[in-house]
């Protein structure tokens, strides 16, 4: 990872009369990164990339790129821009006028201005009789481009996304998204995405930063925040998962309600530092959870019947309905398929190299 | 089924149609042909010739006409200036109280346009309202003000500013918000938006806002009978005197042609270029 950051958030607070919109916010934007912000929406994520861009003061903090401090810069003094989730492309300008635009704004001649628009829509897989094109004639995936395209001529030091895939549909959603991959490989500018979709963050980012009203809950790479996510709010935005209460005992072990928990768990755990009477929340993902064969036992079990069967294409996913009511999620993959009848009696387990502990607050 | 529907529709259509091709086009078609006949007839049954389009250069009216056109042009290019801060703010910045403002203007239409620009008479006018005040309060007099060129351009200026106005800022309206945002996001200084994006985005506006002006202002008449007094004859008033004092119908006709000629170019000229279809709300 790279070192110095680019941009630099320090306690930042955005408030609209009485609403605070971001809560003391704190980021390092590293160079050359491909940084995504996720989050719900309304959780403040579009304010933020507003700050950043320059559209928008912050109420109280500073914001730096690089050693200079430009939170009172106007958007059009940054060395920055945004891919808008609108696209906001000219509509009166041709295809070629639009990558320009930055071009012909900085005073660049015509004669290089074309040649660098041709040598974009290039690089972004345009053929190049599109520079004589209207927007309106252009798909929505090529509209997509042409806003990349804009933005690269800018030559920006960081590039802002707005949501801009939110409009298309799947598979080109899909194709697109490792195309921008691609081009921050290529580019090795510095990209920042903000996105309400997990799936899109977690193709396309080095770190992921999830956001919950106006505050960032984890920033980190994807696996961690898979896996070891800080509190319930990630763990449940990052997919499907299964959440238990646990209380430790005087002795410092752990109980849940409706689990069984074998006793050498609680040997085998590493990470068993919890003081007495601590609670928290022990957290599976659903494809850890096995279907157990009679005889087998894992270090927690429960049992309960096969309450649904939902087909998820590449895996099957089952509910599973426990004694004391709660609701236990299971994928499989196809290959690996459970042959139980609904209402069927099941045992179901995992082991807890596959848990994850979040401490309460 | 679709083909059917188009075809009654045309149909039903025709009536209406008709009626109204002939209740605009007749009257146009009789000054048409009165403005090829000789001096001073009151029929149509005349040999044709073209003696009154010879007057219209020979007896000077071309002069008339300069002072008509170009009286219009400064009045629809000021017009444009006062309007455009003013329709941006309605369309962009002013809110609620954007409603207050077109129905204040909107107001002005109801009364005749004499009788606002006879009240700007006895305003304005010697012994009038503010010469009246200046007087008595500080022995100050306001004269000359009345009877000449620019108070009739002011008239114009005063009558016009609606059809302006409303043009210019449903224009405005138009323009995306985020195309101007974008435009500064990637370095355009203020009045570089303003080229680049507003008034190309709002051209529409600008040009059924201008068209209206001009039109209606090269076409007046009141402003310069009632403000300037007529120290400058514009074109309509000799068109006027042509058909009245003058009982010389074929010259006025042809006089009436010159002007619905120049200024039907321009509007079909204005109209071709811009997308009218846009500004009425339906998507391209």
């Amino acid at each position: 990872m790279p070192t110095t950051p680019i941009l630099y958030l320090k306690d930042v607070v955005k408030r609209f009369d009485d609403f605070t919109a971001l809560d003391n916010i704190n980021l390092e934007i590293f160079e050359g990164e491909f940084l995504t912000i996720v989050g719900p929406s309304g959780s403040g994520k579009t304010t933020l990339i507003r700050l950043m861009v320059g559209m928008d003061e912050p109420t109280e903090g500073t914001i730096w790129l690089r050693n200079e401090r430009i939170d009172q810069t106007p958007a059009n003094k940054r060395p920055t821009c945004m891919v808008f989730q609108s696209l906001a492309l000219f509509p009166h300008r041709s295809v070629g006028q639009n990558i320009e635009f930055p071009l012909k704004i900085k005073g660049v001649s015509p004669k290089v201005r074309s040649k660098r628009a041709l040598e974009l829509l290039e690089l972004l897989h345009l053929p190049k009789s599109f520079y004589n094109k209207r927007i309106s004639q252009c798909s929505g995936g090529e509209q997509q481009r042409i806003a990349l395209a804009r933005a690269l001529a800018f030559d920006p030091e960081i590039i802002f996304f707005d949501e801009p895939l939110s409009a298309l549909d799947y598979r080109l959603r899909k194709t697109l998204e490792k195309e921008l991959v691609d081009l921050h490989e290529r580019t090795g500018k510095t990209f920042v995405y903000i996105t309400h979709s997990l799936e899109e963050a977690m193709v396309m980012s080095d770190r992921i930063a999830i956001m919950n009203s106006g505050k960032f809950e984890q920033i980190d790479v994807a696996e961690v925040i898979y896996s070891k996510p800080v509190s319930r709010f990630v763990a449940s935005f990052m997919g499907e998962v299964n959440m238990f209460d646990f209380k430790c005992d005087s002795k410092g072990d752990i109980k849940i309600d409706g689990v069984e928990i074998r006793s050498s768990v609680l040997t085998k755990d590493k990470q068993k530092k919890y003081s007495k009477k601590a609670k928290g929340t022990l957290m599976v993902r659903p494809e850890f959870v096995r279907f157990n064969k009679a005889k087998e036992t894992n270090d927690f079990q429960i049992r309960g019947y096969l309450r649904a069967e939902y087909e998820l294409g590449s895996r099957i996913q089952y509910e599973v309905d426990t004694l004391d009511d709660s609701r236990v999620i299971i994928e499989k993959l196809r290959e690996d398929r459970f042959k139980g009848k609904l209402g069927a009696t099941v045992v179901i387990g995992w082991d807890i190299k596959h848990t994850h502990f979040i401490p309460n607050d | 089924m679709e083909r059917l529907d188009n075809k009654l529709g045309t149909l039903t259509s025709l009536p209406m149609v008709l009626l109204l091709a002939v209740s605009f086009l007749a009257p146009l078609v009789v000054v048409a042909v009165f403005s090829i006949m000789p001096p001073k007839v009151f029929s149509i049954m005349n040999v044709p010739d073209f003696s009154a389009y010879a007057d219209f250069f020979q007896q000077g009216y071309y002069k008339s006409l300069l002072w008509s056109v170009a009286m219009a042009f400064i009045s629809t290019v000021i017009l444009f200036l006062i309007c455009w801060p003013l329709a941006f703010g309605m369309a962009k910045v002013f809110g609620k109280f954007t409603l207050v403002l077109t129905i204040a203007v909107a107001m002005t239409l109801i009364v005749s346009e004499n009788i606002r620009l006879f009240g700007w008479v006895l305003t304005l006018m010697k012994g009038g309202l503010i010469d009246g005040y200046l007087r008595t309060w500080w022995g100050l007099r306001l004269e000359g003000v009345l009877y000449n060129g620019p108070i009739i351009v002011f008239g114009l200026i005063y009558v016009y500013f609606p059809f302006m106005l409303f043009p210019l800022a449903q224009g405005i309206a138009m323009i995306p918000e985020d195309a101007r945002q974008a435009a500064e996001d990637l370095g355009a200084s203020p009045f570089r938006i303003l080229w680049e994006i507003d008034l190309p985005l709002a051209s529409p506006g600008i040009v059924v806002g201008s068209l209206l002006s001009f039109v209606l202002a090269a076409g007046a008449l009141a402003e310069s009978k009632l403000l300037g007094g007529q120290a400058i004859i514009v074109f309509t008033d000799e068109v006027e005197t042509a058909f009245t004092y003058g009982q010389n119908w074929p010259l006025g006709s042809a006089l009436a042609m010159i002007l619905i000629l120049i200024i039907g170019i321009l509007a079909f000229f204005s109209i071709s270029k811009i997308d009218l279809d846009s500004m009425m709300g339906r998507r391209r």
